[in-house]
């Protein structure tokens, strides 16, 4: 995890906020340095992940992690984490047909394909072993990309209802936090991309957005991050907040600065 | 399986197994010795001619033919991962990147797959370029220069007399320890090395020919038939290591060509809002979890130019590892710029993997032209001369 995006969030491995959908959305660029935060945000924090994998394999994810230093390999052996790896799934599931449903399953069928073997796959993952019920915090579902599953012939119905599912399970049964990539394509041209991100814009309860810089390629500066808190409960003037921060990846962490204030610039 | 040093507090076990070991892995592997002194596969698998670690993360790389386009993508194109090239508009120059990255593997020794549903792979392999040898790449370079023989030597051999009696011709990879290689694309790859070459090739017209689909499918029929025919020879010849009992591992290279024309039954390039418009995609997806567990580097060539629908080329784009624009002045008024008329056409790296890092290899020279000379394909920075009119392409910001 990245010690700068906790404290622009306002969070800590030890104060975990529950119940909360949180939506990353990278346009022009790529958002995925956020999904390693978080994951090894919520492993640190003692929450139970699933991780529905969808664009890399697991050993991209594991390398990652252990640079962020958190172990994958360990966390997935001591129960803390399921992986779903879509890439190696997506192989069994094509070339053999399975006798029981696999969460991939879509793959196999020509018409738009039905997603509720994932939301089982899910449901199964995260549910309360009885035995531990007090060894994790609170269970986390991840989920990298959505937009996979559209280029994969689901239709964007389809997916806002997976992520409702989930969301009423894992958000609101048990108390959980989900968090989803979205890849928005920026533009009139992809009108599923678009209605998949309008409708989990709408439900989430934070939105963390990334784009390259208006201006084009910049060494120092790799693009800008929007943040945006919707408080629900609590319908105050002040509904909506946005702040936007400019950041660098580096090797191990990433920096994050206020727009314009880049060392290399001051 | 991908293997790292630990960080102090990560209780993995340090060798790096080579992929036979591990089923969940993939054939990424990081060079040199380990924290903890055992290095039990790794240097086996470095050994692969043809390959060499990324020297930022370790990863395994390949050439792809050329070597200005290896410096472009930091080094090569990684083991496991797709190399997308978007073709350009009358589809002459894509194929000679197509061509570099086969030669390429033939010269290397690696295995090739050749899959193209226009012309018969049998064909394709013969028209690669020839490679230039060690004492000659830096003579041809010279357009004027007019050598291009070996000195045969007809003195007979004295000493060693019954050494002349063997050929004169190597018919093996000719220099299999080096990494990249050039090429002449004026001439054609000796016979001997095709024939001494391991490779397959995938005709679309002859596999389909046997069976005629009557029911709809969940993939197009060419595409399926593709995925089956690729996932059967990474099984047989054991390049996903379930074989470990194969002496000598090495790389499999896939060409596939022209993916996504109308020719493999695909339909994206002739409608704008064809019913199943996923079959590309799906086809990409399947593809990089094979190639991911598999030590392969696959080059695919769409037009992307002819797909109407212009999400789906964002969606293409997604899912490759590493994206190639070629864009040629032929038939553009850019033809007729004076800025451009030492280039025959610009070329885009539109995207660059992260692979096992938080960040890529991006090189920070953007605006780059290629230009086929006589012998040699090259890439330059596009020199800027003074812009009174000039409008600048559109660069995209990239990750």
């Amino acid at each position: 995890m990245f010690p700068e995006l906790n404290d622009l969030l306002n969070t800590t491995p030890d104060k975990v906020e529950q119940g909360k959908l949180t939506l990353l959305c990278d346009a022009q660029t790529d958002g995925s340095f956020l999904l390693h935060h978080f994951l090894s945000f919520y492993l640190r924090a003692n929450c139970k992940v699933c991780f529905v994998a969808l664009t890399q394999s697991f050993s991209h994810y594991s390398i990652v992690a252990q640079k962020l230093g958190v172990s994958l390999t360990t966390a997935r052996e001591r129960g803390q984490l399921v992986v779903l790896e879509g890439l190696k799934s997506s192989v069994d599931v094509f070339f053999r047909a399975q006798e029981e449903p696999h969460p991939l399953q879509f793959l196999r069928k020509a018409s738009a394909g039905d997603l509720q073997p994932l939301y089982e796959f899910v449901q199964e993952a995260l549910k309360p072993v009885d035995g531990e019920e007090a060894a994790w915090r609170c269970p986390v579902l991840l989920m990298d990309d959505l937009s996979v599953l559209l280029s994969l012939g689901v239709g964007a119905v389809a997916v806002l209802d997976l992520v409702h599912y989930c969301r009423a399970t894992v958000c609101c049964k048990l108390k959980g936090n989900l968090v989803a990539l979205v890849h928005d394509s920026g533009g009139a041209e992809d009108e599923e991309s678009n209605t998949l991100l309008n409708g989990l814009s709408h439900q989430s309860h934070l939105i963390l957005r990334v784009e390259g810089l208006a201006t084009g390629f910049c060494r120092d500066v790799h693009g800008q991050l929007t943040i945006l808190r919707r408080t629900l409960s609590q319908p105050t003037v002040q509904g909506e907040r946005r702040l936007t921060y400019q950041y660098k990846i580096q090797d191990k962490n990433v920096s994050f600065f206020a727009r314009g204030m880049s060392p290399a610039v001051l | 399986m991908a293997a790292t040093a630990p960080c102090g507090s990560g209780a993995e076990e340090t060798g790096s197994e080579a992929a036979a070991g591990k089923p969940g892995g993939t054939s990424f592997q990081r060079k040199g010795p380990r924290a903890g002194g055992l290095d039990r596969g790794g240097s086996r698998l470095v050994s692969i001619a043809g390959t060499r670690p990324s020297v930022r993360n370790g990863q395994l790389l390949v050439s792809t033919g050329l070597p200005a386009l290896d410096q472009l993508l930091g080094g090569g194109l990684a083991v496991g991962t797709v190399l997308l090239i978007e073709e350009d508009k009358y589809d002459i120059y894509s194929p000679l990147l197509f061509k570099y990255f086969l030669a390429e593997g033939i010269i290397s020794g690696h295995t090739l797959l050749v899959a193209s549903a226009k012309e018969d792979p049998a064909d394709i392999l013969q028209e690669l370029p020839a490679p230039l040898l060690d004492n000659h790449c830096k003579k041809e370079f010279d357009e004027d220069s007019c050598n291009d023989k070996t000195p045969e030597s007809n003195i007979e051999m004295k000493i060693a007399w019954r050494y002349q009696l063997l050929p004169k011709m190597q018919a093996g990879p000719v220099s299999s320890s080096r990494f990249g290689h050039y090429y002449d694309v004026s001439k054609r790859i000796p016979q001997e090395l095709i024939e001494a070459s391991k490779w397959y090739g995938f005709f679309l017209p002859e596999k389909l020919s046997s069976s005629l689909p009557a029911e709809p499918c969940y993939l197009t029929h060419g595409y399926l038939k593709l995925l089956q025919f690729i996932q059967s020879i990474i099984y047989e010849d054991g390049f996903d290591g379930t074989n470990p009992q194969k002496k000598q591992k090495n790389i499999l290279r896939i060409g596939i060509q022209n993916l996504g024309s109308p020719l493999w039954g695909d339909d994206i390039c002739c409608t704008e809002n064809c019913d199943n418009n996923h079959n590309l995609t799906k086809f990409l997806y399947v593809l990089r979890g094979l190639l991911r567990n598999s030590l392969s580097a696959c080059i695919i060539t769409v037009p992307s130019h002819l797909i109407q629908n212009k999400a789906v080329i964002a969606r293409v784009a997604n899912l490759s590892d590493t994206v190639v624009g070629l864009e040629s002045f032929m038939g553009s008024e850019k033809e007729t710029n004076p800025l451009y008329k030492d280039y025959h056409g610009l070329i885009h790296i539109r995207k660059i993997p992260r692979l096992n890092n938080l960040t890529g290899d991006i090189s920070d020279v953007k605006d780059l032209a290629f230009k086929l000379k006589r012998k040699l394909f090259t890439i330059e920075l596009e020199l800027k001369k003074e812009r009174k009119d000039f409008i600048m392409p559109s660069v995209t910001p990239s990750e």
